[in-house]
Parts: C-alpha cells; sequence; structure tokens
C-alpha cells in the first residue's frame, strides 16, 4: 500500500476555493428552497414581485448543478493530491477548470436572475432562455472536463513512476467518475452548443425537441450518479478508516465502481418513459438496463454493513448487533454520512418504481419525484459531503474539528434528519395523491383532491423552515472550519486494506475493456431509438419566450 | 481470477469473519424494497 | 476475487426480486398491452386542426361506442382546449360514468405540458409535433383534477381542468 501524501499549501488553496463557491451555493440554494415552500404553502406570496418559476430555476441550477458540481471537483481533485499528487502544471490546469466553471455559473446566474431564464434547470426547449443562459451552462461543462483531463494525466503520470503496481483505489474510483462525467456530457454539450446556442441566437429557426430531450436525459441519468459516486467513494474507502477498521475489499469496491461506470449511462429512457416519441420496446430495454445499475448498489449495501460488522466484532463486541451498538454515533464524521446511508433505504426502494416502465406513470411529475430527489441527492449526497467537509475543510485549512463543532454538526446532522423526513414524507404521498411538481401555489377547480394536497404543501413548509436552519447551522461551521477554528491538524482519513487481503485483479484496471463495454452498451441502447427519432421527426419547434416571461 | 493466492488466503480469511448480522440487515433491506414496490404496483393496479 | 457467502445469498435473493419486478412489468407491458403511452404518431405544431382528432369541432367528450368514449384536447400555454359548450362556453369539466374505456388524445401548439388526470394512471408528456394517447378504463367515482404536471411557464400552475366519473 502506497504511503498517502502531503498536501501542500498552495494545493489546499485550490480545493478549497471549490469548497467555498459549494458553500456559498448551499446557502443562496437553500433559501430559495424556503421560499418555494413557504410559496407553495398558500400562506406566503414571495417579495418584490419575484417570480416562483424564477426562484425554482435558482435553486434547481444552484444545488443540482452548480453546489454537486463544484463539491465534486474540488473533493475529487483532493483525493488525487492526497493518494497520486499534483503537479504544478496540474495544478495551474486545475485553477483553468474552476475559473472557467466560475465564470459559467455567473453569466448563467445573473441571466436566471434578471429573469431572462425561467425555464428549469432542466431548460426543455421550446422554451427559450436567453442565449447567455446557455453560454454560461456550456462553460461549467467545458470547465468540469478541464478538471477530467488533469485527473486522468495524475493517474497516468503515477501509473508511469509506479511501473505494475495497482493504482490507489480512491484514484481509481474518481477516474471511473470522470470518465463517466465525460461520456455523459458529451450528449448534453452536444444538444446546448448545436441545438440550443444557435436557434436561441436566432441561427437555426426550429429545434428538434425530441431529440433535445434525449440527449440531455442521456446525460440527466449519469448527472445522479455523478453526484452518488463521491458518496460511495466515502462510504467505501474513508468510513472504514474513521470507525476504526479496513477496507472490506478493494477488489469488490472496484468492481462495483465499473459496474456503475456500464450501467449509469444507457439508462436515460426511464426519464422518458410517458413520452410519445419512443418506441415503448426500447424505453423497456433501458428500464432493464436501469435495473442493472442497482445491483452494484446492492453490493455496496452488504459491503458497508460487513465493514461495520466486521470492525465491531474484531473490537470485541459480541451479540448479533453489537457492532451496530458500538459504531461511533459521536462522531459526525462518521453520524452524517451514516443517516445519508439510512435515507437511501427508502430512496433507492423509491428510485426502482419510479424505474418500473408504465408504472411510472403513477408517479412521474409529481411532486413524489421531488420528495425521492431530496432523499437521495439532498440527503444521501449532502449529508456524506458535509461528512467529508467535517475533516476535509480543517485538513486543508491547517485547523481542527473541535468537539464543540463535533457536537454543532451532529445537531446539524438531526436538524437536517427531522426537516427532510417531515419535507420528503409530504412530497411522497402528496406525489401518490396525484400533486404535481414543479408547482406554484394553486387552488386549481378546487375540491377535496386540491384540498388535500394544500395539506401536504403546509406540512412542507413546515419541513423546509427546519432544513434551511439545518443549512445556515451548517454554513456557519463552514466558516468557522474554514476560517476561525483553532490551527492543529486534522487526519485525511483513507482506510488501508486488511494485511492478508486478497490481490486485486488486473483486469480490473483494464480501462479498454470496460470503457469499451460502456461505450458498446451505450451503442445498443441508442443507436436504434435515436434513428427512429430522427427518421420520425415532426416538424421543428420555434423558439417560445412569452411564457416564461421573458419580454 | 489470482486462482493460487485466493487458496493461500481463503482459509485463514474467510471464517475469521462472522457476518450474521450483515446478512440480517441486508435482509431486511430486501423486504423493504420488495413491500415498497409491491405497494406501489398494487396501488397503480387499483386506479 | 471471491464473495462471502452471505452476499453471495443477499446478491441472488436481490437479483432475483429485481428480476422479479421486471417479469411482472414485461408481462403486464408485452402480453396485456400496458405499455406507457407510446404511439409515434407525429404532427404538425403550428397546424394541429389539419389532424381530424384536433379540428375544432371535434375537440372534447365524445361517445363512440356503448360506454366507450374518446377526448381530445388540444393543450397551449396556459389551457386545455377541450372545445366549448351548447352555449359557446369553453368546457372545463367532463363526465363519464363508472367502468366506461376513455381514450384520450391530446398534442400541443407551443410548449411542453403535461397531462394528468390526478389520482388515475393516465399520466402523459405532450410535445409539440407529437399525439399522446392513452386508453383507460375509469375504475374508481370522483371528481378528478386534471393538471399540467410538466413546467411550461410563469402561468404552469392555472392550466387545469376535471373529470368527474359518476357511478
Ligand atoms: C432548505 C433545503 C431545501 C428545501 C426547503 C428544498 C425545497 C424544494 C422544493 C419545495 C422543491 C420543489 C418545488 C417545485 O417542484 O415546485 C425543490 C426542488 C428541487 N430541489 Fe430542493 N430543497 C432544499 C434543498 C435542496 C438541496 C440540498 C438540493 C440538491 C443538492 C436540492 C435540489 C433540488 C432540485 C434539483 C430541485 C428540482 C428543481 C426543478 O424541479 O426544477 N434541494 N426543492
Ligand atoms: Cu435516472
Ligand atoms: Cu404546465
Amino acid at each position: 500500500m502506497m504511503n498517502p501524501l502531503k498536501i501542500a499549501k498552495k494545493d489546499a488553496r485550490l480545493y478549497m476555493s471549490f469548497m467555498y463557491v459549494t458553500f456559498a451555493a448551499l446557502l443562496v440554494g437553500g433559501l430559495m428552497g424556503l421560499l418555494q415552500t413557504l410559496a407553495r404553502s398558500g400562506k406566503f406570496t414571495l417579495p418584490f414581485g419575484i417570480n416562483y418559476y424564477t426562484i425554482l430555476t435558482v435553486h434547481g441550477v444552484i444545488l443540482g448543478l452548480v453546489l454537486t458540481t463544484f463539491f465534486i471537483i474540488g473533493f475529487q481533485f483532493a483525493l488525487m493530491g492526497k493518494t497520486v499528487g499534483i503537479s504544478d502544471k496540474q495544478r495551474k490546469t486545475g485553477w483553468w477548470s474552476f475559473w472557467l466553471m466560475l465564470a459559467g455559473t455567473v453569466m448563467a446566474a445573473i441571466t436566471i436572475l434578471v429573469g431572462q431564464a425561467n425555464v428549469l434547470y432542466t431548460f426543455y426547449a421550446p422554451l427559450r432562455a436567453h442565449p447567455a443562459f446557455y453560454i454560461g451552462l456550456a462553460l461549467v461543462i467545458v470547465g468540469s472536463w478541464v478538471a477530467v483531463f488533469t485527473n486522468f494525466h495524475q493517474l497516468y503520470v503515477w501509473k508511469k513512476a509506479n511501473k505494475g503496481q495497482k493504482s490507489p483505489l480512491l484514484a481509481f474510483m474518481v477516474v471511473i467518475n470522470m470518465a463517466m462525467w465525460f461520456i455523459a456530457s458529451l450528449g448534453v454539450a452536444a444538444s446546448v452548443l448545436i441545438q440550443f446556442i444557435p436557434w436561441s441566437l436566432g441561427y437555426a429557426e426550429t429545434i428538434n425537441v425530441l431529440l433535445s430531450r434525449t440527449l440531455f436525459w442521456y446525460f440527466g441519468h449519469p448527472l445522479v450518479y455523478f453526484w452518488l459516486l463521491p458518496a460511495y467513494m466515502a462510504w467505501y474507502a474513508i468510513i472504514p478508516k474513521i470507525i476504526g477498521g479496513k477496507l472490506f475489499s478493494d477488489s469488490l469496491a472496484r468492481m462495483s465502481f465499473i459496474l456503475l461506470l456500464m450501467f449509469s449511462i444507457p439508462v436515460g429512457f426511464h426519464h422518458q418513459l410517458t413520452e410519445p416519441g419512443i418506441d415503448p420496446t426500447w424505453k423497456f430495454i433501458q428500464v432493464v438496463l436501469t435495473f442493472m445499475v442497482v445491483i452494484p448498489t446492492l453490493m455496496t449495501a452488504f459491503s458497508i454493513f460487513a465493514t461495520f460488522e466486521t470492525t465491531g466484532r474484531r473490537k470485541g463486541h459480541k451479540g448479533l448487533f453489537g457492532w451496530f451498538k458500538h459504531l461511533p454515533w459521536k462522531d459526525v464524521r462518521f453520524l452524517a454520512p451514516f443517516i445519508g446511508m439510512v435515507a437511501f433505504i427508502p430512496g433507492g426502494a423509491g428510485g426502482i418504481v419510479n424505474a418500473s416502465h408504465q408504472m411510472n406513470s403513477l408517479i412521474h411529475n409529481t411532486i413524489w419525484v421531488t420528495g425521492h430527489f431530496h432523499l437521495t441527492v439532498a440527503t444521501t449526497v449532502i449529508l456524506t459531503y458535509f461528512g467529508i467537509a467535517y475533516w476535509l475543510v480543517p485538513h486543508l485549512t491547517g485547523r481542527r474539528l473541535t468537539p464543540r463543532l463535533n457536537k454543532l454538526g451532529i445537531i446539524q446532522a438531526i436538524i437536517w434528519t427531522v426537516g427532510m423526513t417531515i419535507m420528503s414524507t409530504a412530497m411522497h404521498i402528496q406525489g401518490l395523491l396525484g400533486g404535481p411538481r414543479r408547482s406554484n401555489f394553486s387552488n386549481y377547480a378546487g375540491g377535496e383532491q386540491v384540498q388535500t394536497w394544500i395539506g401536504y404543501q403546509a406540512a412542507q413548509a413546515i419541513g423546509g423552515t427546519i432544513l434551511f436552519i439545518g443549512i445556515v447551522l451548517m454554513v456557519y461551521i463552514f466558516i468557522q472550519l474554514a476560517f476561525f477554528a483553532p490551527k492543529g491538524v486534522e487526519e485525511f482519513p483513507i482506510a488501508e486494506e486488511e494485511v492478508d487481503a486478497e490481490p486485486t485483479p488486473k483486469v480490473l484496471e483494464n480501462w479498454y475493456l470496460w470503457i469499451g463495454i460502456t461505450i458498446a452498451l451505450i451503442l445498443f441502447a441508442y443507436t436504434i431509438p435515436v434513428f427512429d427519432i430522427l427518421k420520425h421527426s415532426p416538424p421543428g419547434s420555434v423558439p417560445f419566450d412569452w411564457p416564461i416571461g421573458r419580454q | 481470477m489470482a486462482k493460487p493466492t485466493k487458496q493461500q488466503t481463503e482459509p485463514q480469511h474467510n471464517p475469521s469473519i462472522n457476518l450474521k448480522g450483515t446478512l440480517i440487515a441486508v435482509m431486511l433491506l430486501g423486504v423493504f424494497i420488495l413491500a415498497t414496490w409491491f405497494g406501489c404496483y398494487y396501488l397503480f393496479l387499483s386506479r | 476475487m471471491h464473495l462471502h457467502k452471505f452476499e453471495k445469498i443477499w446478491l441472488v435473493f436481490g437479483m432475483g426480486s429485481l428480476a422479479l419486478f421486471l417479469v411482472i412489468i414485461g408481462f403486464a407491458a408485452f402480453w396485456k398491452g400496458t405499455h406507457p403511452q407510446s404511439h409515434i404518431e407525429i404532427i404538425d405544431p403550428e397546424n394541429v386542426e389539419a389532424h381530424e382528432s384536433f379540428k375544432p369541432e371535434n375537440l372534447g367528450l365524445r361517445e363512440v361506442a356503448e360506454g366507450k368514449y374518446i377526448v381530445n384536447i388540444v393543450a397551449s400555454a396556459f389551457n386545455y382546449d377541450f372545445g366549448t359548450d351548447t352555449d359557446g362556453k369553453p368546457v372545463k369539466k367532463i363526465r363519464v360514468p363508472k367502468g366506461s374505456t376513455v381514450l384520450f388524445q391530446i398534442t400541443t401548439k407551443d410548449v411542453v405540458h403535461g397531462f394528468q388526470v390526478a389520482g388515475t394512471n393516465v399520466n402523459m408528456m405532450v410535445e409539440p409535433g407529437h399525439v399522446s394517447r392513452l386508453e383507460t378504463e375509469m375504475k374508481n367515482v370522483g371528481e378528478f383534477t386534471v393538471v399540467c404536471n410538466e413546467y411550461c411557464g410563469i402561468g404552469h400552475h392555472q392550466m387545469f381542468a376535471t373529470v368527474e366519473v359518476y357511478e
């Protein structure tokens, strides 16, 4: 096993820059979330004539796209720096990626805030935003690509210097996630560059709506796995160290990441199940592929429990669940991600329901879906990110997570759990009763059904308020860890393998093989349906500005 | 895959870990997934 | 790479459950024909009236046989056009008896909309250039709100109608 490297000050500055944006985004996006739940309760109207859909666009873009991407890239740079090192040149390209992404974010954010892009974060055509919105998004993607290739290069350089050795597990995982992100984002980049930008500028008269949606969702599902994989990195390779144990199995961890790479992309149709223009047989084929991507998650669940149990038993805790009782509940670096893992149980189960072909019409575009991804991304993923930040930020700033901040962190995690349980449960139920998502408060035609929905929306406002308190607390903790906590050394926890661990099969690092299979699966799942979509294209759609409140 | 080493490590590695608690935990998880899915499927059929 | 015996049991159980789900929905879809809507019929979004079903006089509810109905709808921001009643007023509510079979046909003149009869399995995306179509049996009595569940602009939440199913 290689000894992890030390992170130099100048490298830490790069990684921290991504963290500043992350937590600024959390505050801004969280405030929008609070306003949404309040507006939807029907008891408040938004001040200054702000449009509901402007803040919803801000919320979706800032939290779904900006917060996640900045955290992930910053965290992954730190992992690479720690395990395989970063050269001066690589640090420079790292900065390029940061500034490109930030410039894109600012550009898109301004466009949304001045009301020129009320198109939500999915920007479905033929709603047309101001071109600056699309150009901003394109810059964020291009910036992320610079990070992708920097990370690839980091591992490549390490491999050349360490011939014949297996790559460090975390570096391997980062490269898998970035490979997936790159392959997937080609779809949305193609759509933005070839379809949206010329069309929004008026160079192209019409747009192929179904094609743009298909390209978006070719990207959209791997996008959620791009959020999830860094959490899995922590679960597999960091949490074991925090609880005083070892890696459960290096090979199984790599195997599950490879499966995630292969099956995360050829599944976008499960977001398009109720669309009119796609052959149902191809929808079903992608449903089957979607179910395949559950398998590595089943493996992950086992591996997590097994790590806990092995560690506990080795420490001498007896009985069927003695190991569980003795987990480090008072350590927020463990507790926050643990709650995230628990939230993934209903989150994952709901996801299987969503993907179940015709059963999708039970919940499609209802607020159930919003409840679902506030469990998965806004709890599982975000609480794991918080759990990482508690040690990563002080490690980078040369400070310590003090017992007081640890305690505040625990309170934060509990507040989040309470708020999200209320909000997400209310959303799930309201969704099953047919309440729509992405909708401002409305009485519709009145009646009993609508009254029931409104009741659940009031519950969501209560949950949302509690959650916002959690966000303010988290931002406070972040500022403390970044600027004010006492100087000291905080560990960068990386789990080690068992001394007698089985060697990892070489084939797991055969990139040509895995990326080859990934591309083959994508071609299989998409070639014929996309060809059909092109062949059966209706007349294209002209842009629409007025329904979104643009002049 | 890596046959020879497997035989060396397995005897000391495998029986030493008792994963009964893990098995029960994941099985409960499995039952939860089944219950959720069939619950939703029932609702779907009843509509 | 070796798996612990319990992990094998777990994976067989988990993958078995997934396979069971797929068999159930696959059987329902391919043998019973309950696929989600997918008709691959195209239309000119700027001239939907050219289509027989979406001529202004053909919009709204029509009984085509004993207990069998067709509803034709044109969506646009922020309205569902169910045609007009005898007084020339726009129809906002349709009524069908319990147990009847209803075919919903809908298209859009402008942006993407949704069409969900909340509380039933009628839930479709409505996209410019495509005809969305779903046939269903109205099994339960009640007033069901029709909502647009895909964001279509600032009046999105004001786009609705009602389907009443009576005894
Ligand atoms: C204070 C905490 C939060 C509250 C109160 C909140 C509330 C909400 C509400 C009410 C909606 C749905 C609105 C609608 O459909 O009309 C929503 C949508 C959304 N939320 Fe949150 N949320 C919070 C945190 C988060 C976090 C941390 C993330 C991601 C990391 C997130 C990601 C999203 C996304 C992507 C959407 C979808 C936007 C869309 O449909 O266009 N939210 N949120
Ligand atoms: Cu998905
Ligand atoms: Cu709408």
